[in-house]
């Protein structure tokens, strides 16, 4: 089946097999590979990317459940050489080891502070109980994504 | 100024943030065909026929190999000293030993064919019986490996003894072991089986072009890939190159050896085309390594007044049903017995055992944090038992800084340490008297959340397997510097830290220094990276080239301005050299290297350090426990950890993080179960209680920094201390918090079913 969707910005026209999961479809059609794949329960996150703003796990979406919609991946996410705050903000925190997580878990901060800038660390914590890391026991991470929503009030997004 | 011991930004970070790592399934390899394999869904059977006839005419199916395609040598038990007959076949041949062994290959032009193809292979099993509890297994008629005739893959004191490791002396029991002990507390510990689950699975690539193999791979030790590749397709190491491109964590369950990796060179040999292959998560669960799996008989002795006086330790290690490296960890168990006491008589056995499960291996601490659970549990059951504060207890009996070297009574010598002050030190930034007066409180109020304050003193060893280490810095004609290093982070910064280590010698930018690694070609020898050797071995060894390039330059210089060599000064601001008292007579990094001509401005060193080092520190955890429900809230994670001088602080904060939630998750939530059949009932992530931030809370760390001797850094490790501390503390939080009820013990994890029944116990008891 034919899909046409926005990635980054960009309109892709593609031939798809029906069962095509969209996380597949960013790394292997558009060799979009910062979107991961950690899991096959839809437990991590690991693949999380934005549709039409809002955070979804790429893993559980189908390719075809995207069509005509615009997906933003973490390729996309700064302006130029300009980093997002929220990519800023885990480099200041240290809120990434292995970098695996990363993606995902930057995407869905992005969505989550995007919904409710004036959250507090529980929000936070819980926002992001979706999303595992293995390396950096989350403390950088929280401090990181109330860092980048302090901006985000502040006008800075 | 030196920038060693700041908070420098990683590196590292950028590429992560914007584009993402380059992992082995990110990687484009051109023709590849993918393997998936097929892996019984049996714990324990006789396999008495494959049909692969419908898989092999599948759509895209290039081949499907069962064991007995593959002409390679079994690979022999991972553990010295294991029972020799305890091999395993690459793939099975005759029977399955544990859910998730391999019986088949399936190669196809896609990950998807192959994944539909590999339905198609029709195994018909015929059930054996099962050993799956270790504790069954010593004595049991069922052999996970029937050429063996026994479980036991070793005993320790017996076996070491009789191969000349241990004295004979040490055979059995002291005579008199509890004598002179007012007090005399037993418990059983189970230290249970968790999955490490790094965030990226397994991934293997490899491409033969004539007689050499370049193989990418998710290892911590890319050199020792190299070496079991050589030695597996009878190659000269010279025509291997193995690449650990970036790795998604490790934690000690990609050390590798893994058949599903090595397995993938001899594919594409026999294809003569390249192949690659990457696991699922929910095959990850069944067959990466897993860790722990410890049942230990403990029991602690001492006076009334709280001195310890003896310890035993009887451990029975699940090793799997291919010993490996898991059979081994009660060795690091028995260097670490007694932790930061000095307790003068110890006796210390175990056997590890065969069951029909996942193989277990190094995960994070690998032997020490078990040892370090056993000890902190039963001082505070002794505590209890004898009435006093626990952070007393602690404190009577730690081996005091003027002991130091400290040799155990099981032969460890423990470099330097300051154990009291982080008791003291956790204390008080914890308010331990406010905590035990809300304690108390809370207790004669009655209500159903109760407080619980869980201590843990450890000590832990680190770099603990002797070897040297690799490094080399060569400065580049521009005047940059080109580090190689044998170390292999996934996640713990060297690139950033060894560029400190070099910026801060040669007096360069951080940016100016480049650092290679996990590249067998790129690198010429290495160990890896693992059991929190790296900063003490690998960045020692670039430390110390550095140095040695510095030397280089200055009798360059020297010669170039016709001056004595010790008369040449570095100026490192202004990143040159000079005569002493002439700053206009000067070289730059630039200047000398291209001055070097063929010779060039580099050194290489192969570091050996002449011991072991020995991070320690005191964790304290405060959990509120609901008495009605059994569910636990960690409220305060207290940590202050000193592994000897810090590089970067921000790096090793991090470690310690990590440590922190892994050691957590452990004593509150994860367990990697099996039912009585062998079957796994936690295998995939949403099964397996892989901890999030949701049950975490922010931590509270405190570094000291008690430089060690051992080498010239004087930094230790601090990859595992995170855990090895936290693991007892949150236990014991959980178990204070129940003490006043009358519950004395509850295993790990401490979920809320344990906790609820254990209470229900204990008013049975009442
Ligand atoms: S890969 Fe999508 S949630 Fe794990
Ligand atoms: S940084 Fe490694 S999993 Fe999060």
């Amino acid at each position: 089946m034919r899909v046409k969707l926005e990635v980054n910005g960009v309109t892709h026209e593609r031939e798809v097999e029906p069962r095509t999961l969209l996380v597949y479809f960013l790394r292997e059609e558009l060799g979009l590979t910062g979107t991961n794949v950690g899991c096959d329960t839809t437990s991590c996150g690991a693949c999380t990317v934005l549709m039409d703003g809002e955070s979804v796990k790429s893993c559980t979406v189908l390719a075809a459940q995207a069509d005509g919609r615009s997906i933003t991946t973490i390729e996309g996410l700064a302006e130029g050489e300009e980093l997002h705050p929220m990519q800023r903000a885990f480099r200041e925190h240290h809120g990434l080891q292995c970098g695996y997580c990363t993606p995902g878990m930057v995407m869905a901060a992005v969505s989550l502070v995007t919904e409710s800038p004036d959250l507090d660390e529980t929000h936070v914590r819980e926002g992001l109980e979706g999303n595992l890391c293995r390396c950096t026991g989350y403390h950088n991470i929280v401090a990181a994504v109330l860092d980048a929503a302090r901006s985000s009030r502040e006008g800075a997004w | 100024m030196s920038i060693l011991g700041n908070r420098v930004l990683r590196k590292e970070d950028p590429k992560f943030l914007t584009t993402g790592g380059t992992y082995v399934d990110d990687l484009p390899l051109e023709g590849a065909a993918h393997v998936v394999y097929v892996r019984s869904p049996m714990a324990h059977a006789r396999i008495r026929s494959i049909d692969t006839s419908e898989a092999v005419s599948a759509p895209g199916v290039v081949a499907v190999y069962t064991g007995d395609d593959v002409d390679l040598e079994p690979m022999p038990p991972g553990a010295p000293f294991a029972n020799p007959a305890m091999v395993r076949p690459w793939l099975a041949k005759g029977v399955v030993r544990f859910v998730g062994d391999m019986v088949a290959a399936v190669v196809a032009e896609t990950r998807e064919q192959a994944v539909d193809a590999s339905e198609l292979v029709f195994v018909d099993y015929e059930p054996l019986a099962v050993v799956i509890d270790p504790e069954a297994a010593v004595d049991n008629e069922t052999f996970v490996h029937e050429e063996a005739g026994t479980n036991v893959v070793f005993r320790i004191p017996e076996d070491f003894v009789s191969v000349g490791m241990a004295p004979p002396e040490a055979a059995t029991e002291p005579p008199g072991l509890f004598e002179g002990c007012d007090v005399v507390v037993r418990q059983r510990i189970v230290n249970q089986r968790v999955a490490p689950c790094p965030l990226e699975v397994r991934a293997a690539a490899s491409l033969w072009e004539g007689d050499h193999l370049t193989h990418w791979t998710t290892t911590q030790a890319p050199h020792a890939v190299r070496g079991s590749l050589a030695q597996t397709f009878g190659v000269g190491e010279e025509q291997v190159r193995a690449i650990a491109p970036d790795v998604g964590g490790g934690f000690g369950a990609k050390i590798g050896g893994y058949p599903e990796e090595l397995l993938v060179p001899w594919i594409a040999r026999r294809l003569d085309r390249p192949a690659r292959w990457v696991e699922t998560r929910s095959e990850s669960m069944l067959s990466l390594g897993h860790g722990r799996a410890q049942i230990q008989h403990a029991e602690l002795g001492g006076t009334r007044d709280g001195r310890l006086i003896a310890y035993k330790l009887g451990v029975i290690q699940d090793s799997g049903a291919y010993p490996g490296f898991g059979a081994f960890l009660p060795t690091m168990t028995q260097m670490m017995l007694t932790g930061v006491y000095d307790i003068t008589k110890v006796f210390f056995t175990d056997i590890s055992v065969a069951t029909n499960t996942n193989p277990t291996v190094a995960y994070r601490g690998a032997g020490r944090p078990e040892a370090t659970a056993a000890i902190e549990r039963m001082v505070d059951i002794f505590a209890a038992e004898i009435g006093m504060d626990p952070a007393e207890v602690r404190r009577k009996n730690m081996v005091g800084n003027d002991r130091f070297p400290f040799t155990t009574p099981t032969g460890t010598t423990y470099d330097v340490g300051n154990y009291e002050a982080t008791l003291d030190r956790v204390l008080e930034a914890a308010g331990y008297a406010e905590l035990r007066a809300e304690q108390r409180r809370r207790r004669g109020a009655g209500g159903p959340k109760q407080l619980g304050i869980g201590l843990s003193s450890y000590v832990e060893i680190t770099n603990g397997i002797p070897g040297s280490e690799f490094g080399s810095v060569e400065v580049l004609a521009d005047g940059r510097a080109r580090v190689r290093t044998g170390t292999s982070p996934h996640g713990q910064g060297h690139v950033t830290a060894w560029s400190q280590l070099v910026a801060d010698q040669l007096g360069i930018a951080i940016e100016d220094v480049e650092v290679l690694h996990g590249d067998t070609d790129l690198v010429p020898r290495g160990v890896g990276t693992f059991g929190s050797k790296s900063l003490q071995s690998g960045g020692v060894a670039v430390f110390q080239a550095a140095e040695q390039v510095v030397d280089k330059a200055r009798k360059l210089a020297a010669d170039l301005l016709e001056a004595n060599p010790n008369d040449i000064e570095l100026d490192k601001t202004n990143r040159r050299f000079h005569v002493a008292g002439t700053p206009s007579a000067s070289k730059t990094w630039v200047e000398l290297a291209q001055a070097s001509g063929d010779e060039g401005l580099s050194a290489e060193v192969d570091f050996a350090a002449p011991g072991p080092t020995f991070p320690f520190g005191s964790h304290l955890v405060v959990a509120e426990v609901d008495t009605e429900t059994g569910g636990v809230v960690l409220e305060r994670i207290v940590a202050v950890d000193d592994a000897g001088r810090l590089i970067n602080p921000l790096i090793a904060e991090g470690q310690v993080h990590g440590g922190l939630a892994q050691g957590a998750a452990q004593a509150l939530m994860e367990e990697m179960c099996y039912d009585d059949q062998g079957n796994p009932v936690t295998a995939n992530l949403a099964d397996y209680e892989f901890v999030s931030a949701a049950e975490l809370p922010s931590f509270e760390t405190y570094s000291m920094e008690t430089p060690t001797p051992i080498n010239p850094l004087g930094a230790k490790g601090i990859g595992e201390s995170g855990t090895i501390g936290s693991t007892p503390a949150v236990q014991n939080a959980v178990c204070d918090a129940l003490l006043a009820l009358g519950v004395r013990h509850v295993d790990m994890p401490t979920s809320p079913i344990r906790v609820w029944r254990a209470i229900e116990a204990a008013k049975g008891k009442k």
